[in-house]
């Protein structure tokens, strides 16, 4: 799986962040960055996780 | 699924923000789910109007009425309106895509002065929208500090300040007495004897839950829809949402939640003890959490906080409206706020889950900053 996010739609809730930090960070100057663009698949229920709950549905799997 | 909105339900927080500003279209106020794929058949436009637990029906406003083996009640809430401004062009409330779009057609017409009623996180929102905008805006809110019974005396004023900061210009501590005008409104009388001229009136004071269609049903309604720790309300009937209140294990308290996020976790929460049956259930215990943007800051609270909490600003300043602040009750961290600083939050809001105690709380912040430096 490959993480996508829509840096237009992201509103840097840190939503993402609480549920999985391997993964995503908000950083001091309040960007999400994507710490691992292509997580193992032991990640992949708090990635879709993230997904559902971010506010802004700025965030999707690509399957490549 | 009965829906009172004659269409499919949307997001609701860009109707404040994007879709106030015509930067989104209504299309774009998304639900997170797929609901074409939900497999439920769908009642539009159409209202419950009663309950009746022993025959387990549910009335509707067509004059049918529906057979249910468990019933989930999310009527949510209805906003409260001013009296005297009905029938009065131009006064507003902002609840459904409706009136989103109502207020966006007022605004694109008269471009003149907006007065919004009430500095609570709807009305400063929509405030923030119509001022980047370009137009002249006004905040009337009847309690002397706006935010005061969520976060105190100290922080209570952070809203009012952003508005100033913007050129809004902001009446603490007066109620409206009438609304005037001829077809249209034209003019707000305060408290206080002085007049506010108005051409767009957005009323945000609040809202109440929907439950007046359950009178009489045998729930026990007492400001929303009183349910047990598992958010059952009666015998394969659950509430969830704006509607809810239910006491919150975590916390020790019984609450209702008007949050996004809340809405969300809490219907899901209640879909599982609807199907658990006879079980047990589990307890539904979240910390809860909001966000509200306005201008170019974000608002985020997490937890609990109240006006006799121990408030203690731990991160930033208020006067660089950058700053995070923690809120501590019986010993423990109970909530967090945070003024553009999200990744703290959400780190604190993880230490509330965990229940750390006050006097770590405070501990930890203090080698956080001194590690920032």
């Amino acid at each position: 799986m490959r993480i996508v996010v829509d840096f237009d739609l992201c509103e840097s809730n840190a939503i993402c962040m609480g549920i999985a930090p391997e993964v995503f960070e908000v950083r001091d100057d309040d960007f999400l960055y994507v710490l691992d663009e292509t997580p193992g698949e032991e990640l992949r229920a708090k990635v879709e996780e993230s997904v559902r709950r971010c506010p802004k549905q700025a965030i999707s799997i690509a399957e490549d | 699924m009965v829906e009172a909105e004659d269409r499919v339900p949307g997001d609701r927080p860009p109707l404040s923000k994007q879709v106030l500003a015509g930067d989104w279209t209504p299309e774009e106020a998304r639900l997170p789910v797929q609901v074409d794929e939900l497999e439920v058949d769908w009642e539009l436009g159409r209202r419950a109007t009663g309950l009746d637990l022993v025959e387990r029906r549910l009335r509707l406003d067509d004059g049918r009425s529906v057979p249910f083996d468990g019933l989930v009640i999310a009527t949510g809430a209805s906003p409260r309106r001013l009296p005297g401004a009905e029938g009065l062009a131009g006064v507003h409330v902002l609840r459904t895509l409706e009136d989103c779009l109502a207020i966006r057609s007022d605004l694109d017409a008269s471009p003149g002065r907006v007065v919004v009623v009430g500095a609570g996180f709807i009305g400063s929102e929509v405030a923030a929208t119509c001022r980047q905008q370009g137009h002249e805006v006004a905040v009337v809110e009847a309690l002397p500090v706006p935010m005061e019974r969520i976060v105190g005396t100290d922080l209570g004023s952070l809203s009012a300040d952003l508005h100033r900061d913007h050129g809004v210009q902001v009446r603490l501590g007066v109620g409206v007495e009438a609304i005037e005008g001829g077809d249209r409104v034209e003019r707000l009388c305060l408290s206080d004897g002085s007049v506010v001229d108005a051409d767009v009136v957005v009323v945000g004071i609040g809202v109440t839950p929907a439950t007046g269609w359950l009178e009489g049903s045998g729930l026990a309604i007492d400001n929303g829809v009183v349910c047990d720790e598992t958010l059952l309300a009666a015998p394969g009937v659950v509430a969830a949402g704006d509607i809810a209140r239910w006491p919150n294990a975590r916390f020790g308290e019984v609450m209702r939640v008007e949050h996004w996020e809340n809405a969300l976790d809490q219907g899901a929460a209640a879909a599982r003890r609807l199907l658990a049956g006879d079980g047990p259930g589990e307890r539904f215990e979240p910390v809860p959490w909001f966000w509200s943007d306005q201008y170019d800051r974000k608002i985020q609270l997490a937890g609990r906080s109240g006006p006799n909490d121990e408030v203690r600003i731990v991160h930033g300043t208020v006067e660089e409206r950058r700053f995070v602040a923690l809120f501590g009750r019986g010993g423990r961290v109970v909530g967090v706020l945070g003024v553009n600083r999200p990744r703290h939050v959400m780190q604190w809001r993880r230490r509330i889950i965990e229940a750390m105690t006050w006097e770590d709380g405070l501990a930890l912040a203090a080698e956080e900053e001194a590690a920032a430096g």
